[in-house]
C-alpha cells in the first residue's frame, strides 16, 4: 500500500492524542487551572491536528460532513463519530478543570472509554479489510490500543506505567509483525484463485492491462524500500521504546528528558506507521503478477 | 445506505468466456467511450501523451499464460470490471452511504455527488475493479451501463452494456443470474462458470466460463493416417528446380551423420 503522509501523521499524532485523553479522564488526582490547560491543550492539539491532516488525502474535503451518516456498516464512519463525541465529552470535562477547577469523574471516564474507542475504530479501518492479509487480524486492533495507550501513558508523565506499556507495545509489535510476514501466503489468494485457472497449471502474467502504473498500481503495489525492512523495523523499535525506555529509567522524568523521550517515541511510532502502508501487500496486486 | 440488500430482485451481470477473448481491448475502449460521456464524472486522463500516460478506466484487459504439467502454455486474456458482488465489501465500508448495491436488480453504484473520495471501497474491493478519478477525486466503477440497459431512446439491439454490444469475439454476455433460464445462468450452468477469489466470500455475481482445454503434444489426430506425405520424391520442374538450388552453396545440410 502507498504509505500516505497524511495517513501516516493522522494514525501516528491522533493515536498519542487520544491516548493522553484517555490517561487524562481516569486520572484520580487531574490538575487543574493552567496545569490542566498545559496538558489538555497538547492532547487536542495533537488529536485534532491528526484527525485534519487525515482529510487532506480526501477528493472531497467539503463534503466530510456526510462521513457521520453511515455508522451502522462502515468503520470509518464509526471513528468520525467516536472521535466527535470523545473529543466533546473530553472537552467538557476540560472545562470543567480549567475553569472550575472541578472534576466531574463520570464525564472523564466516559470520554476516556470514547478515546480509546475512537483509536479501536481507526484500527478497524485497516483490520476490517480481508484484501490486505497483512491487516486483517484483531492484533492490528492490539496494535494500535497498545501503541496509543503507551503513547498518553508517557505524554501524560506517568513514567512507571510508560516503562512497562513501551516494552508491552514492542512485544505486540514484533508478534504483529512475524504473524504479518506469512499472513498473505496463508490466505491463499494467488493468480490461480484470482483468475480461476489455478487448478488446471502455473499461472503467470503476460502482459499488463497498460503500459505505466495506473491509480491501482499506485495505491496499491508498493515495494519501494521493501529491502530496508528489517533496518526499518529495528529503528522504529529503538525510536518507539528503547530509547524512551533508557533515557526515562536513567534520568527519571525531568522536562527535557521528557521531551526527548517524547519525540523519540513519535518519530519511532511515525516509522512503525509507514512500514505498516508500505508492507501490507493488497490482493489487486496478484492480477499484475505482483504484490 | 451503505447497508447491503437482504436479496435482490435481479441479479443483472456479466459472463466472460476466457475462452473466445480476443484480448482485442476493444470492450476496454467502448466502455471508455461510453461511461467518459454518460452517467456521472467524465474518465479523465493523466499525461495522455505524456511520459507515464494514466488515466481511469472501469474495465482492464490482463493477459496470463497458463502452463499445464508437461503440457503447452496457453495464452488467456483475462477482462475485468465490476463483478457487482452480492456480498460486496466495497459497499459496507463507505462512510458516506455513496456506494450502494441496488435493490432491484443488484447493480452496485457510485452516488458520485456524496462521495469523499476517500479510497477506501477501493481498498476492500479484492479485484481492482474501482479506480479514483485523479481530476475529479471521487470513485469510478463499471455501472453495469445502468444509463444504456434501461434506455428506451436507444434501440432495442443498443440496450445492453457498451462492452457486451462490442465485443467482436461474442465473449461478453449480459443477462440475469436470479432467472434460472437466461442466457447467462444457462451458460455458467453449462460450461462451468467460476467465481473469482472465492475464497474472499464477496459472492460476485459475475462469472467466469474457462477455456476449453486445447490439445496436447501428445495425441494423434485422427485424421493423421490419412495425411501421409503423399510424395516425398519431388518430380517435374519442382524436382530439377530443386536439384539446381542444391548446387548453389549456402545450403543448410541434410547429410547424416554429419555434426
Ligand atoms: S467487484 Fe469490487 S467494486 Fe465490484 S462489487 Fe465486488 S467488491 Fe465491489
Ligand atoms: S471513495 Fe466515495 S464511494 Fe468510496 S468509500 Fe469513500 S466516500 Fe464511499
Ligand atoms: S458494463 Fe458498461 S461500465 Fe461495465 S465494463 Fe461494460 S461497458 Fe464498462
Amino acid at each position: 500500500m502507498h504509505p500516505a503522509a497524511s495517513v501516516i501523521v493522522f494514525t501516528t499524532l491522533s493515536g498519542a492524542g487520544f491516548g493522553m485523553l484517555a490517561w487524562l479522564g481516569i486520572d484520580s488526582t487531574p490538575s487543574t487551572g493552567w496545569g490542566a490547560f498545559g496538558y489538555y491543550f497538547v492532547a487536542f492539539a495533537l488529536a485534532v491536528g491528526g484527525l485534519l491532516s487525515s482529510t487532506f488525502h480526501l477528493g472531497h474535503p467539503e463534503r466530510a460532513m456526510k462521513a457521520f451518516t453511515q455508522w451502522r456498516t462502515s468503520w470509518l464512519s464509526r471513528e468520525g463519530v467516536c472521535a466527535v463525541l470523545a473529543l466533546t465529552v473530553m472537552g467538557l470535562y476540560a472545562a470543567g478543570l480549567i475553569f472550575l477547577g472541578e472534576a466531574l469523574s463520570i464525564l472523564g471516564w466516559i470520554g476516556a472509554i470514547l478515546s480509546l474507542g475512537t483509536v479501536y475504530t481507526t484500527s478497524m479501518i485497516y483490520a476490517q479489510l480481508a484484501t490486505i492479509p497483512r491487516w486483517n487480524t484483531p492484533l492490528t486492533s492490539l496494535l494500535y490500543l497498545t501503541f496509543a495507550i503507551a503513547g498518553g501513558a508517557l505524554l501524560t508523565g506517568k513514567v512507571t506505567i510508560a516503562l512497562v506499556l513501551l516494552v508491552a507495545a514492542s512485544f505486540v509489535q514484533v508478534i504483529w509483525w512475524k504473524k504479518g510476514d506469512t499472513a498473505f501466503a496463508d490466505r491463499g489468494t494467488n493468480l490461480g484463485t484470482a483468475t480461476g485457472l489455478g487448478d488446471r497449471g502455473e499461472v503467470r502474467s503476460l502482459a499488463h492491462p497498460h503500459t505505466s502504473p495506473n491509480y491501482l498500481m499506485r495505491e496499491f503495489i508498493y515495494t519501494v524500500g521493501r529491502k530496508h525492512v528489517q533496518k526499518l523495523r529495528v529503528i522504529s523499535l529503538t525510536l518507539m521504546a528503547a530509547v524512551p525506555v533508557v533515557l526515562l529509567a536513567l534520568f527519571g522524568a525531568n522536562h527535557f528528558i521528557a521531551l526527548i523521550a517524547v519525540l523519540s517515541h513519535i518519530a519511532g511510532v511515525a516509522t512503525s506507521r509507514w512500514l505498516f502502508f508500505a508492507e501490507a501487500e493488497h490482493t489487486v496486486g496478484i492480477y499484475y503478477g505482483m504484490r | 445506505m451503505t447497508d447491503l440488500p437482504t436479496s435482490t430482485e435481479k441479479k443483472l451481470g456479466l459472463v466472460i468466456d476466457l475462452d473466445t477473448c480476443v484480448g482485442c481491448h476493444a470492450c476496454v475502449i467502448s466502455c471508455k467511450g461510453w461511461n467518459t460521456e454518460n452517467y456521472g464524472a467524465p474518465l479523465s486522463d493523466q499525461r495522455p501523451y505524456g511520459e507515464e500516460p494514466m488515466g481511469t478506466f472501469l474495465n482492464r484487459v490482463h493477459s496470463y499464460e497458463v502452463k499445464p504439467e508437461g503440457g503447452a502454455a496457453q495464452t488467456v486474456h483475462f477482462p475485468k470490471s465490476c463483478l457487482h458482488c452480492e456480498n460486496a465489501p466495497c459497499v459496507t465500508v463507505c462512510p458516506t452511504g455513496a456506494s450502494y448495491k441496488r435493490k432491484e436488480d443488484g447493480i452496485v453504484l457510485v452516488n458520485e455527488s456524496s462521495c469523499i473520495g476517500c479510497g477506501l471501497c477501493a481498498w476492500a474491493c479484492p479485484y481492482g475493479a474501482r479506480e479514483l478519478d485523479q481530476a475529479e477525486g471521487v470513485m469510478k466503477k463499471c455501472t453495469l451501463c445502468v444509463d444504456r440497459i434501461y434506455n428506451e431512446n436507444l434501440p432495442e439491439v443498443d440496450r445492453v452494456p457498451a462492452c457486451v454490444r462490442t465485443c467482436p469475439a461474442g465473449a461478453r454476455h449480459f443477462g440475469d443470474f436470479a432467472d434460472p433460464e437466461s442466457n447467462v445462468s444457462k451458460l455458467t450452468a453449462e460450461r462451468g462458470g467460476m467465481d473469482l477469489m472465492p475464497e474472499l466470500n464477496t459472492a460476485p455475481v459475475n462469472k467466469y466460463l474457462p477455456p476449453r482445454l486445447k490439445d496436447s503434444w501428445d495425441d494423434e489426430s485422427v485424421l493423421a493416417p490419412f495425411l501421409e506425405p503423399v510424395a516425398e520424391e519431388t518430380q517435374g520442374f519442382m524436382g530439377w528446380l530443386d536439384k539446381q538450388l542444391s548446387r548453389l552453396p549456402g545450403d543448410v545440410k541434410q547429410t547424416e551423420g554429419a555434426e
